[in-house]
């Protein structure tokens, strides 16, 4: 006989416990491994760090279990684990640059981290439903273009290393960037699907490519000139690069239009030309990322060179942690933490380090496919493709698939606005998947007829 | 909006992939040439971090690594840095340079294919990898007795055990101390480095085995009497002109003999004689006797024009091809365009001595591991027989003459029969000529065959100073390694 009701739908939180004390056992174990590869000894406080460490990924599954159960089990693993490994590669450049735990960088990020999980954990408790967001949808786009362009305010905006993307208040330095990256994200969302009907009203038709109305041109022009004065003035293309993709990302999904994306990326590279005709700094950033090894190139950096060759030291399985000389790049910790790894991990440990991005993004875009209603489908895309693309740019940039820029590798890197924001933007897709994986009451099956009982079930 | 969302994904995929991609390029594909830029500081850190393997002169190490309590990991410190300088070479930021630091640099720094099971053993026993040993040929003694006649000249000695080929002695002076360049402080070596390589006496210069090879003179003459006797035309009683010049074909010039004495009353010497006394007239004829070719096929089977290595790679000596008779008349003095290095003629000694058999020149004796198994042993190698053993019996009993009673008289021992030969090789006319000498001995079962040169030092046109000179530096070396 055909049974009527679909089979009980799998939270898989047990699945993410598992997975979770795997996450946080391959962490330990690195650490331990740095410890004794780089001082010879058990590295300082290992069980309580690691227990710590394990204490708040367990804290946020336990949130996951009473608030989104049927959030998706993956994430939370994938997310743990790269934080964890930048933890212990963080804690290995203090180790060569000769910083004690307690001075170095790696104490401070594990305070980052675990105020970015309660911040997260504060998400997925307050925000009960995803949708809600869509009420904030413009507040979003002001504080997003807002923070966007705070770095060019006099006083608090600084100029750091030829890139002007930080501000700085007191002894409180911040990178708005990526905070800005998740407003603006639910801004697009929000702002999109409300427009996506009128954005798609077919205009002339050139080339085979239904082209859209010219009225219609004007939020695509207004993000452009957004993202250009991020290249120009802040010098930042990495964050220019971001952004605009991401709208254009979004705007197509919204659409599905491939004429916005052939419209997006004919004014970006347009953009970006003059740009490089123009101003110095780009020229310089393109000369380092197609000649890098020339004598004008290493004249003005070597840090890339560097990199390249800290990856070329590690080879196919890499030194080992603790045993190559990543601390001889700068930035080691931060911008080209990418080389980092792969020097000590090599090209197998690197491959496994994006195979766990592909996975969170892939288990973002999933969660796009799943939900129901447009605002969630759109907000999951965009979050999901934003930490591809931001994947791809620091990756890229570090290996010379296109020019260097000053992004930091999400959940990898040191720096705690990055950890705020990029957990955030999970707790967010955690959100959305938990709404997107829940099965629908039935209709005619609520409360009371939900109880089943020992007398009616088949054996 | 599912559809543009699939799309989406497979960009992702794409993106992912490009970086896949990049990575593979950088790491595996292009890893290697990034490995061996210049200016890879990582590169050079692992290698100086390795343990570098000594270099050893009978149980004595002359360049060792010490552990240094730098980046660096390990300092390379040379014992008695300037007798030994050309032998080690240096081993600075600019790599490992001359010397066996540089001909050795794989088996010193341990990536030698030759220790791959034992570098396969130390990657599963997790012991850092070591370089091999290098135990040298060399005697200390007689390197000493060289280095001692040399002081404060320019020049070069080589000393060879003539059954084996063994190296005994490699000295070229002046010298300088490779620690100097050894260091760890950038700037310090590269402005020593830079006096080094300025100094218009060359020290860093290996004038014995790779110099701007020098005019052989009068030590040449034996190889053309080995021609002629091998020819079989001429005996060592044969009668050849002998007066105070050699009338030439074809120019106006003649052929001088030194001094510008006769070499005899009668105008008229046999071999032996002319070899006594260094007679120019008798050679120059001899040698147009026989004809260029002749020459050149003796030269060859000495090892003249072969590009050995003992490990370093030894300069080619050469005779000149295409010579008319004047220059053959010169070539066969030892003038004119020929051009040897002292080893070549420490060969052409040991030849004579060893039966006409020439041995492979050689400096490494063994290749000891770090856990002091011996992993490569030298074997003797013949390159060639130069002239056959009656041949080089006559040639000795010449040289033996030369020594007893002609112009090698300072050569000799008491108690020793030794073989020698002198030269005074004029380079460029109103300089001071090189003095020369080759010897062996003992003459009947040589234990040690020796070439000295002394730049500038003989005055030009005399035989007797060029034997003044250098004969002296032979005999101390042969002394040395008899006495042993």
């Amino acid at each position: 006989m055909s049974v009527v009701s679909s089979p009980a739908p799998r939270k898989g939180r047990n699945i993410e416990l598992v997975l979770l004390l795997g996450a946080v056992g391959i962490v330990g174990l690195a650490y331990l491994n740095v410890g004794l590869a780089a001082l010879g000894t058990v590295p300082p406080g290992i069980f309580a760090l690691t227990g710590g460490y394990l204490a708040v990924a367990i804290a946020m599954h336990l949130v996951l279990r009473w608030r989104a159960s049927y959030a998706d089990p993956l994430m939370l693993p994938i997310v743990t684990l790269l934080n964890g490994l930048g933890l212990v590669m963080i804690y290995r450049i203090d180790i060569a640059k000769g910083r004690s735990i307690t001075e170095g960088v790696a104490l401070k990020q594990l305070m980052w981290s675990a105020l970015a999980v309660a911040i997260a954990a504060g998400v997925i408790i307050v925000l009960r439903d995803h949708r809600l967001l869509r009420r904030y949808t413009y507040l979003a786009g002001v504080l997003g273009f807002g923070l966007l362009l705070l770095p060019l305010l006099p006083v608090i905006g600084t100029s750091e290393f030829g890139s002007r993307i930080w501000i700085r208040i007191g002894p409180m330095s911040f990178q708005p960037g990526e905070v800005a990256k998740l407003l603006l994200a639910i801004f697009f969302a929000g702002y999109l699907v409300q427009t996506r009907d009128a954005l798609s009203v077919a205009g002339r038709k050139v080339l085979g490519m239904t082209l859209p109305r010219a009225r219609d041109l004007g939020p695509i022009l207004v993000a452009w000139g957004a993202s250009l004065a991020v290249l120009v003035f802040e010098r930042d293309l990495g964050s220019s690069l971001l952004f605009f993709g991401l709208f254009v990302a979004m705007l197509y999904v919204a659409t599905e239009r491939i004429s916005w994306i052939a419209i997006g990326l004919t004014l970006f590279v347009a953009g970006a030309y003059v740009a490089y005709l123009i101003f110095g700094h780009v020229q310089t950033r393109v000369l380092l990322w197609l000649d890098t090894f020339s004598p004008d190139a290493l004249a003005a950096s070597d840090q890339l060179a560097k990199g390249l060759m800290g990856m070329a030291a590690g080879g196919m399985v890499g030194t080992g942690l603790g045993r190559g000389r990543p601390d001889l790049t700068y930035f080691a910790e931060s911008d080209f933490i990418i080389p980092s790894f792969g020097e000590e991990m090599g090209m197998i440990g690197l491959f496994a380090l994006l195979m766990l991005y592909a996975l969170l993004v892939e288990r973002g875009l999933r969660t796009s496919l799943g939900t129901r209603d447009g605002f969630g489908k759109l907000l999951a895309a965009g979050l999901a493709f934003s930490l591809a693309l931001q994947c791809f740019v620091v990756v890229g940039g570090v290996t010379r698939v296109i020019p260097l820029t000053g992004l930091t590798m999400p959940f990898l890197s040191s720096g705690g606005s990055s950890l705020l924001a990029n957990w955030t933007l999970v707790a967010i897709l955690l959100r959305i998947s938990d709404h997107a994986r829940r099965p629908l009451p039935e209709v005619g099956q609520s409360g009371v007829a939900d109880a089943q009982t020992q007398v009616v079930k088949m054996p | 909006m599912n559809a543009p969302v699939r799309r989406l994904a497979l960009l992702v995929a794409a993106l992912f992939g490009s970086l896949l991609v990049s990575t593979t390029l950088i790491q595996y594909v292009f890893a290697a040439d990034l490995n061996a830029r210049a200016d890879n500081r990582r590169t050079l850190l692992s290698t100086y971090a390795r343990d570098r393997g000594d270099i050893l002169v009978g149980q004595t190490p002359i360049a060792t690594s010490e552990p240094s309590d730098d980046e660096f990991k390990y300092q390379r410190i040379y014992a008695e840095g300037p007798l030994y300088a050309h032998v080690t070479g240096f081993y600075s930021f600019y790599g490992a340079s001359g010397g066996l630091e540089q001909a050795e640099d794989s088996l010193l720094s341990g990536s030698s294919d030759k220790l791959f099971y034992r570098r396969v053993s130390d990657l599963f026993t997790g012991r850092k990898p070591q370089g091999a040993n290098i135990e040298t040929t060399l005697d200390p003694a007689v390197q000493e007795a060289a280095a001692r006649g040399l002081d404060g000249v320019k020049g070069a000695a080589v000393a060879l055990d003539p059954s084996t080929g063994a190296i005994l002695a490699l000295v070229s002076r002046p010298t300088y101390d490779p620690n100097s360049v050894s260091g760890h402080d950038l700037e310090e070596v590269e402005t020593r480095y830079a006096a080094l390589n300025e100094d218009p006496d060359t020290p860093l210069v290996d004038r014995a085995i790779s110099g701007d090879l020098y005019p052989p003179g009068s030590v040449f003459k034996v190889v053309t009497a080995a021609a002629g006797l091998t020819s079989g035309d001429v005996t060592p009683d044969s009668v050849l002109p002998g007066g105070a010049f050699l009338e030439l074909p074809q120019t106006d010039a003649t052929l001088p003999n030194h001094d510008n004495v006769p070499c005899s009353p009668t105008g008229e010497v046999t071999l032996t004689e002319a070899m006594v006394v260094s007679c120019n007239p008798a050679f120059g004829q001899l040698g147009m006797d026989i004809g260029a070719e002749a020459l050149q096929d003796q030269a060859a089977r000495f090892g003249f024009g072969d590009a050995v290595s003992v490990p370093m790679p030894v300069t080619p000596s050469s005779v000149p091809s295409d010579m008319n008779e004047p220059q053959l008349a010169q070539a066969s003095i030892g003038q004119y365009d020929v051009r040897v290095t002292p080893l070549q003629m420490a060969m052409v000694a040991a030849a004579v001595g060893n039966n006409g058999r020439v041995m492979k020149p050689y400096l490494d004796q063994s290749v000891i591991g770090s856990d002091l198994s011996v992993i490569e042993s030298a074997g003797r190698t013949e390159l060639s027989e130069a002239v056959p053993s009656e041949v080089a019996g006559q040639l000795r009993d010449m040289m033996v003459d030369v020594v007893q009673r002609g112009t090698g008289t300072l050569a000799q021992i008491p108690g020793v029969e030794v073989a020698g030969k002198t030269g005074t090789a004029e380079h460029g006319t109103g300089r001071k000529a090189h003095a020369w000498f080759i010897a062996f001995a003992p003459a009947d079962d040589p234990e040690i065959a020796v070439a000295v040169i002394v730049e500038d030092a003989a005055a030009a046109g005399s035989e007797i100073s060029g034997g003044q000179v250098a004969g002296p530096i032979a005999r101390q070396m042969m002394e040395a390694r008899l006495n042993e």
